[in-house]
């Protein structure tokens, strides 16, 4: 076992584990912060996305000590006290998910996209997405949601 | 997963010196392949060595002759340079083409180079553009390093430093990406060099290789029409649940003009 340190969503965390530990497990069952998801833990599905030092990354293939020292946000890091960010109002406003498992993915994917490409286009939200698997809601929505939270973006 | 032992060395002699010293160690990069493979227990390292800080095995420079390119630099930097961009975009485009964002921010150049996945992209520009696979021993030219499915001519502990590109007159990458992953079902990296024109196929056969017959026809008219009727060998194609190796042929042949027409472009 060891001690992995590292900041999510602006606070100092640390936990004794394996050195064989997700980023996923540690953030699900180390700190309880289970609105990261696992879909399918071979990188396929996107349920999984955080950033990591600002950028999107699959955290079922990354170790919890590959990420010792970074700056780590989930989906719990996003909102603002009570006030949702952008992107989740805009997933709220424009019925961007059914189910909701894919949702904590897509919308860390998504506000790494608009980091990236402030205005996309539709194509390229759907290009951006390819890391990113729906089962409910045939992606149309979702579309729709992160080209709305571009423009108030 | 098993378990194992985690390093973090910060230059490429502490890296060398753990290579040497434990008992069966595996080097990680962005761990896209590694970490996969160690999860269904089909590798069982004693030891990673994550390359992470290791100081001088990352980032992009280009001069007047090549784009060279550090081990760990990692797709997305190589797709959003706007140096590689410039110099050969055939390559910033391949780059941008690999997996899905989420798998760019991590998987690097090394790492790819390494594994040479037989549907991998990146060992199509090197072969193309007949690049350099420079590692902490010596320079392999990339007609040399490519040696199949997997296969590379690197030594046990090896490690890639970086990749020199040397800049072609003219390049352009297609590919047909298999719709559920993005490698390469067939992909084709056609580039104008001093030395001549090179053809490099990837995801068709059991590893990347050049189409000598449509590098010939090219150098003496450089447009899609000289390579109709050039085909890949059917027997040497891959059959998979993805693709037949009759339709791989095919594609080969497709993908092949359309990366002509996009250096002629
Ligand atoms: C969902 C998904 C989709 C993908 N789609 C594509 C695609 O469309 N096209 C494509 O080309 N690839 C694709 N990949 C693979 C991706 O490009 C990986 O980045 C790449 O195969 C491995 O790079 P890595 O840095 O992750 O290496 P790792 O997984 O860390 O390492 C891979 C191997 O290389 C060795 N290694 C790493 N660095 C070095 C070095 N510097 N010197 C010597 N050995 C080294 C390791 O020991 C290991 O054996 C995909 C991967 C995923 C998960
Ligand atoms: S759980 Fe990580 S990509 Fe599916
Ligand atoms: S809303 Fe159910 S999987 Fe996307």
């Amino acid at each position: 076992m060891t001690v992995v340190a590292m900041q999510v969503n602006g606070k100092q965390v640390s936990a004794d584990v394996e050195p064989r530990t997700l980023l996923v497990h540690y953030l699900r069952e180390n700190l309880q912060l289970t609105g990261t998801h696992v879909g399918c833990d071979t990188s396929q599905c996107g349920a999984c996305v955080v950033h990591v030092d600002g950028k999107a990354v699959k955290s079922c293939t990354v170790l919890a000590m590959q990420a010792a020292g970074a700056l780590v946000r989930t989906i719990e890091g996003l909102a603002d006290g009570d006030k949702l960010h952008p992107v989740q109002e805009a997933f709220k406003e424009h019925h961007g998910l059914q189910c909701g498992f894919c949702t904590p993915g897509m919308i860390m994917t998504a506000v790494d996209m608009l980091r990236r490409i402030p205005k996309p286009d539709e194509t390229t939200i759907r290009h951006e997405l390819e890391g990113n698997f729906c089962r409910c809601t045939g992606y149309h929505n979702i579309v729709k949601a992160i080209k709305a939270a571009s423009e108030v973006l | 997963m098993y378990q194992f032992e985690y390093h973090r060395p910060k230059t490429l002699d502490e890296v060398t010196a753990l290579l040497a010293r434990l008992e069966s160690p595996k080097i990680l990069a962005g761990g896209m392949t590694l970490l996969a493979t160690m999860k269904q227990r089909l590798a069982a390292p004693s030891d990673l060595i994550d390359l992470q800080d290791v100081t001088g095995i990352a980032g992009i420079s280009v001069d007047a002759k090549n784009v060279t390119i550090g081990a760990m630099t990692c797709h997305h930097d190589v797709a959003s340079s706007k140096d590689v961009a410039k110099a050969i975009p055939a390559l910033a485009y391949l780059a941008g083409r690999i997996g899905d964002p989420l798998v760019r921010h991590r998987g690097t150049i090394g790492g790819s180079i390494a594994n040479n996945d037989p549907s991998a992209d990146y060992p199509a520009a090197c072969l193309g553009l007949g690049a350099t696979i420079v590692t902490n021993s010596r320079e392999i030219p990339a007609d040399d390093y490519f040696r199949g499915m997997f296969e590379t001519a690197l030594k046990e502990n090896e490690i890639i430093v970086k990749i020199v590109f040397p800049i072609p007159q003219g390049a352009a990458y297609q590919k047909f990406p298999n719709p559920a992953s993005r490698y390469a079902m067939v992909g084709v990296f056609v580039a104008k060099t001093a030395a001549g024109v090179r053809v490099a196929v990837t995801g068709a056969g059991p590893g990347v290789f050049r189409m000598t017959a449509m590098e010939t026809a090219l150098a003496k008219n450089f447009s899609a029409a000289a390579i109709d009727g050039i085909t890949a060998p059917v027997e040497e194609m891959l059959q998979d649940m993805h693709a037949s190796s009759e339709y791989r042929a095919a594609l080969t042949s497709v993908m092949a003009k359309r990366a002509v027409a996009g250096v002629s472009a």
